[in-house]
């Protein structure tokens, strides 16, 4: 896979990285990331802890500086230009930033006397379903509630562009739906947004473009429908009880590649399902391994993710995308 | 479609009406910054360990005193511990990324901090009024000046903390020095009262520097005790200084 930029559709990007590098001390966090966001996409950027999603985010809203590389939102750079900046863009932090003492109507009411045309407080929360508990203090809202206070606070400056650090963790299904229609709307309305997230479904439905990112290197960036084709057809996931060694499975004649996601799984991408089901079956009773689960998948987003990025950490992420419902 | 910043002075009427709300909204900043001081005026006003020279009552030494506590507790404990929760929760980081400026921000803590003190001068004047007929004497112009460079220097020791030292810390950090300060600060208990070996430290503690020098300015006929007033420039400029160099957003 290359880290070569995907050229955005049309016209003047709205968010550019070029080249970009970061280290934090011996940790090289990213390195040569080149992305371009067009004016109203939304971009989903993916990847396992630690892959660089959040270090990513906070170049372009002017948190970290670079150490190599072009970054460009709105054609300013954040590091040097971010009072400019700052009025027309809307984030959402991965965590904290909300005052427990504070009041959610009040919090929400002081962000939006930063801006000289705010959207209306109390419309943003109906929109977000906090109308109800304007007058709690942030202390006393759960998760969610906190998450989409986050969002509100984010949007009340009416942001051309948006930044949105996993802004459906900790939600359950039914507010995380409702995080998503209201994302949708929000890019309905033009608005230009890069969220990171977790969540396949939630990359798979909300993003024009998905740029999956790995150990600092963006390994694929592409519409979710063109990286679910490149995903090389189909998958079959294999999980053992014990921890085994796979690497044999790719002398099997229907398996054509082998990708470790844990000590007792890996995905196998394969020619012929029911034929490499068949032989696979028969090789782990031969081994004594007992199977407890074999699933023939192939073209998810899941399963491309796994292709590229391996490793336990990412089969560990990939988890709570079923508890998204389906 | 996009929306501006606001004019700055909107901006920051609006942060500095927000901080001070959530100062008085909590019991222990209450506790800190107007009853504590209110106590121990009445308490050491009446314990008569408080020298006094003929003709003046020992309100007429306490009152400089508690109100150096009084800036003290805003500036450095008050504003300094909430500071720096507002680091660990990720606050101060928030605010970072909306149109508010650094500057904004900071000028808005000062107004609160100022509107607070304001409040505690105007209730300690009144309560030594109302109890002990304390009337301000000699130069209360020049007391206000005094007293503004102790708050600036005792507000940016408390941003200096939270933007140095994390959240837990500054806590206890605050709250020890302001013990420490109490009882070696010549502001209620006299520095020529305590132990020979810690008078030399306490002659240069900023809180025996801001109260003797407000002490002269509230006495009839007293000159300013040039030495004191130049220790106190010399820690605002310090306490500025590591406030600058200490101050984070994260």
């Amino acid at each position: 896979m290359t880290a070569a930029p995907v050229a955005a559709p049309t016209g003047e990007p709205a968010i550019e990285l070029a080249g970009v590098g970061k280290r934090y001390g011996a940790v090289t966090a990213l390195r040569d990331v080149s992305l371009t966001v067009a004016p109203g996409e939304l971009l989903a950027v993916l990847g396992p802890n630690g892959a660089g999603k959040t270090t990513t985010v906070e170049i372009l809203e002017g948190y970290r500086r670079a150490d190599v590389g072009r970054v460009r939102v709105l054609g300013c750079d954040p590091d040097a230009d971010g009072a400019r900046l700052r009025p027309r863009m809307g984030l959402m932090l991965q965590s904290g930033g909300l005052y427990p003492l504070m009041r959610v109507g009040e919090a929400l009411r002081l962000f939006a006397s930063f801006f000289r045309r705010p959207a209306d407080p109390e419309e943003l929360l109906a929109a977000v379903g906090l109308a109800g508990v304007r007058g709690s203090r942030i202390k006393q809202l759960s998760g969610g509630e906190r998450q989409r206070l986050s969002l509100a606070l984010a949007l009340v400056g009416r942001p051309e562009v948006c930044f949105l650090d996993e802004p459906t963790a900790g939600m359950d299904p039914r507010a995380r739906r409702l995080t998503w229609d209201f994302i949708s709307r929000l890019q309905g309305e033009g608005t230009t947004i890069v969220l990171t997230t977790h969540f396949m479904e939630e990359a798979d439905r909300l993003a024009d473009r998905v740029a999956i990112l790995h150990e600092g290197r963006v390994v694929a960036c592409d519409t979710p429908a063109a990286l679910k084709g490149a995903g090389a057809g189909e998958t079959l996931r294999v999980e053992v009880a014990t921890a085994f060694d796979p690497a044999p499975l790719a002398m099997l004649a229907a398996v054509r590649a082998v990708t470790p996601t844990g000590p007792g799984s890996c995905v196998l991408r394969v020619e012929d399902p029911p034929a490499a089901l068949a032989a696979v079956a028969a090789w782990l009773r031969d081994q004594g391994l007992r199977a407890r689960r074999l699933e023939v998948g192939g073209g998810s987003l899941e399963d491309v993710f796994l292709q590229l990025t391996g490793g336990a950490d990412g089969a560990a992420e990939t988890a709570p995308a079923a508890e998204g419902g389906r | 479609m996009s929306s501006p910043a606001a004019p700055l002075h909107r901006a920051l009427r609006a942060q500095a009406a927000m901080e001070l709300r959530l100062t008085l909204r909590q019991g222990e900043n209450l506790l800190v910054i107007l009853i504590l001081p209110v106590l121990l005026l009445l308490f050491f006003a009446s314990a008569r360990i408080v020298p006094t020279v003929a003709g003046s009552s020992p309100a007429d030494y306490l009152v400089p005193g508690i109100l150096t506590v009084a800036v003290m507790s805003t500036g450095m404990v008050s504003l300094g511990i909430a500071t720096a929760y507002q680091r660990s929760y990720g606050v101060l980081k928030r605010l970072g990324g909306s149109p508010l400026p650094r500057g904004g921000l900071i000028a808005a803590k000062g107004l609160s901090v100022l509107v607070i003190e304001a409040g505690q001068v105007a209730l300690i004047g009144l309560v030594a009024l109302w109890a002990y007929h304390w009337r301000p004497q000699g130069a209360p112009g020049l007391a206000v000046l005094v007293l503004l460079l102790g708050a600036i220097t005792f507000a940016a020791m408390g941003l200096a903390m939270a933007g140095g030292l994390r959240a837990e810390l500054t806590l206890a950090g605050a709250n020890g020095l302001y013990v420490l300060f109490l009882v070696l600060g010549g502001v209620v208990l006299p520095v020529d009262h305590l132990p020979g070996f810690v008078q030399p430290l306490a002659q240069l503690l900023p809180v025996t520097a801001l109260c003797s020098t407000l002490r002269a300015t509230l006495t009839p006929g007293a000159a300013l005790p040039t030495g004191d007033l130049v220790l106190l420039v010399a820690w605002l400029a310090v306490a500025v200084g590591l406030a600058v160099k200490t101050f984070r957003w994260e």
